[in-house]
């Protein structure tokens, strides 16, 4: 019980970031039906895009309060990432629309290598320490210990979380996005300009991104060029868990994602009597995709989708 | 033969995109087939081909240097992993993201047998064969939950089977040692047939066989080898059982063709494959370690099928060979800079990966059958996009 509740809270925490990035992946999906393999990356530039706004601040000795820095960093680095959403669907995606699935998945990941690498031109392979901005006044309650960065980024997501449930379900826009997620057809017949809700999808979706770039960043304290790989993995895994396309499922597949590898990491060691550590953490993710995809394909909250290829 | 625009004749365009004959048949063309087809021709061809092949080293040696026949044995190894990796996604059409996994079955199997490690010297003759019957193994478990999952997932799948054997040949140190970690397994006994080691030097009818030949000589049998092996799986039963659930599976299954088996059966064999590559490679280079087998490896593989065209042999061979040899040609651009600009502007290791993505993005948009598709897949994936647009 003494690691529970300190696994719990770390789970939340991890799992309201995958939510952010799942949610990107799960609206592209449901509306193109493709997976966007270069969302990672998006990710990760908008994190070291942050990063580099954030270094100049704090080098030029200009004395901000940190968290503006961070608001700054946040800042420069959304829209960043919605420009490059934008370009990435415009360039790659959008000429392929017609061509058959296997030309747009590599495409996807040719765009995801491209990036990785332009970043690390750009910004070197070495691992970039993120500046602590936030002050990280630990509150310690049953054993458990919080601190102000954690509790504020689950309610930075939430919040985030909560306007884009508000976008898709009560405004014209969202409408729109629900209906070319059915069916793109009848919706442009219907008057919608499906094109642009797709780049709009894209743009959300990469400024969600940038904000759990930054998250990420600063939970770990560390950017990386090949950060962007292993999370997008595990936000798509979590995309899935919750059943793709559904963004509600993607919020609660993020957490539950969260939680299952914040308590296997945690457990791993005395379940196994030692034979496994925790540096396994990673196949979990991957062991939950299999898992799902074998048993329930669907997802926890997707439609029951028979057996077609 | 009368053409449809009015002149005598049309320069055809089967020439150079490999569509089928139109109602337009000319002169230029008939000649041209009948020319292919001359078993003078083809024999001519062939010899030629084996010729260079044969005496590849000595002028690579001569023209470009020791290292080059190097990088030309490393191109064998990996035409033999394109063409395994071909199997799964040219073939059956499975799209495996994770195809280093087995790669790196083969190699450690290879390594663990034949060295220090654990005190074992197998002879090569048991090894190799040991090695393709494990990868097999573990070709079919990892195929075995993807049976039901289409492209997209199964290309996650895959890619998620490949970290995770590479996250465990990384972790398998402790408590108990079987691939001694990040660390890697060295010392490898080089491969050696009997008394004929090839990690000698041998001379014979006056010319001189450092070890690097010996390895491409053996490498360049076992790629033949391999290609034949895929050239009559491509016209087997087995292999039009494959294209058919590449085009529509449950067509497939409902003209009586047991999918699940044929799907294990291609990650079987192209596993295989793999496993081979990997054993020679670890017999070649002495050491293994986890980290020659990443993510990278497995995309670089599937641009090789893809790029070169997939499903199509000589495709492959082309594609595997451009993605060997152009990164080395491309380390000649650090000089080249240098020359011109007085400084590096660039690290071409860097751009490497770079200009792969780019490639890869490049291809697709402008020709996703490959640089050198056969005609089939060709008219599948025009016919594909047509469907498309027209639903």
């Amino acid at each position: 019980m003494d690691i529970f509740l300190q696994q719990l809270v770390n789970g939340i925490v991890l799992g309201a970031i995958y939510a952010l990035v799942a949610l990107g992946y799960t609206m592209v999906y449901g509306i193109l039906g493709l997976i966007n393999f270069a969302h990672g990356e998006v990710v990760m530039i908008g994190a070291m895009v942050a990063l580099a706004v954030i270094q100049v601040l704090v080098g030029s000795g200009v004395p901000l309060p940190g968290p503006l820095i961070a608001a700054v960093g946040l800042a420069a680095a959304i829209p960043v990432c919605m420009a490059l959403g934008y370009a990435i669907e415009r360039i790659a995606y959008r000429p392929l629309r017609q061509a058959p699935r296997l030309a747009a998945l590599i495409t996807a990941i040719g765009v995801s290598i491209v990036l990785q690498n332009a970043a690390m031109i750009v910004w070197g392979r070495q691992y970039h320490s993120f500046p602590a901005l936030l002050p990280a006044t630990p509150h310690h309650f049953a054993g458990a210990t919080v601190n102000d960065l954690q509790l504020f980024i689950v309610a930075l997501a939430a919040l985030i979380m909560a306007g884009l449930l508000w976008l898709v379900h009560r405004t014209r826009l969202g409408r729109a996005m629900r209906a070319t997620s059915q069916n793109p057809e009848v919706a442009g017949l219907m008057g919608v300009n499906v094109n642009t809700v797709i780049s709009l999808t894209f743009v959300i979706g990469s400024a969600l991104a940038a904000v759990a770039g930054i998250m990420v960043a600063a939970y770990y304290g560390v950017a990386h060029y090949f950060m962007g790989f292993m999370l997008g993995l595990k936000a798509f895994t979590a995309a899935v868990l919750g059943g793709i396309g559904n963004i509600a499922g993607a919020m609660l597949g993020g957490l539950l994602l969260g939680m299952i590898e914040s308590f296997g990491a945690g457990y791993i060691g005395p379940l196994t009597g030692g034979f496994l550590g925790s540096h396994y953490q990673d196949v979990f993710a991957f062991l939950v995709l299999i898992l799902v995809l074998v048993f329930r394909p669907s997802g926890l909250l997707g439609e029951r989708v028979s057996d077609r290829t | 033969m009368a053409s449809s625009d009015g002149l005598p004749f049309t320069v055809h365009r089967s020439l150079f995109t490999g569509y089928g004959k139109g109602d337009t048949v000319i002169y230029i063309s008939d000649r041209w087939q009948r020319w292919r087809r001359d078993p003078r021709v083809v024999w001519t061809v062939y010899i030629t081909l084996a010729a260079l092949l044969v005496v590849l080293p000595f002028v690579t040696d001569w023209a470009l240097g020791r290292s080059w026949v190097r990088i030309a044995a490393f191109a064998l190894l990996y035409i033999m992993l394109a063409l395994g990796l071909n199997i799964v996604v040219g073939y059956a059409g499975l799209l495996d993201l994770g195809y280093v996994a087995f790669f790196a079955v083969g190699a450690y199997c290879y390594a663990l047998l034949a060295s220090p490690h654990f005190g074992l010297h197998l002879p090569f003759w048991l090894l190799l064969p040991l090695g393709a019957v494990v990868t097999c193994i573990f070709g079919v478990l990892l195929g075995a939950p993807t049976l039901r999952l289409r492209g997209d997932y199964l290309a996650i799948v895959t890619l998620g089977f490949g970290e995770i054997i590479r996250i465990f040949l990384n972790n398998l140190d402790a408590p108990v040692n079987i691939t001694n970690g990040p660390q890697g397994v060295n010392l490898i006994d080089p491969i050696r047939v009997g008394e004929f080691s090839l990690a000698q030097t041998h001379s014979f009818l006056g010319f001189t066989f450092p070890v690097v030949y010996n390895y491409y000589y053996l490498f360049l049998l076992l790629t033949l080898a391999v290609v034949f092996v895929s050239l009559r799986l491509e016209d087997s039963r087995i292999g039009r059982a494959w294209v058919a659930i590449r085009e529509d599976e449950v067509a497939a299954a409902a003209m009586g063709i047991n999918t699940r088996n044929v799907k294990l059966l291609a990650f079987a064999m192209g596993a295989s494959f793999g496993g081979v590559a990997g054993g020679l490679f670890a017999g070649f280079q002495g050491l293994v370690s986890p980290e020659s087998f990443t993510i990278i490896e497995s995309i670089m593989i599937l641009c090789m099928v893809v790029l070169g065209g997939m499903g199509h042999i000589p495709g492959v061979i082309l594609g595997a060979v451009l993605l060997v040899v152009l990164p080395e040609a491309l380390r000649y651009l650090g000089p080249l800079q240098q020359a011109l600009f007085g400084r590096v502007l660039a690290d071409p290791a860097e751009l490497r990966l770079l200009v792969f993505g780019l490639a890869l993005i490049l291809v697709m948009l402008l020709r996703p059958s490959g640089l050198w598709p056969s005609t089939v897949r060709q008219r599948e994936l025009a016919a594909g996009a047509a469907e498309s647009g027209r639903a």
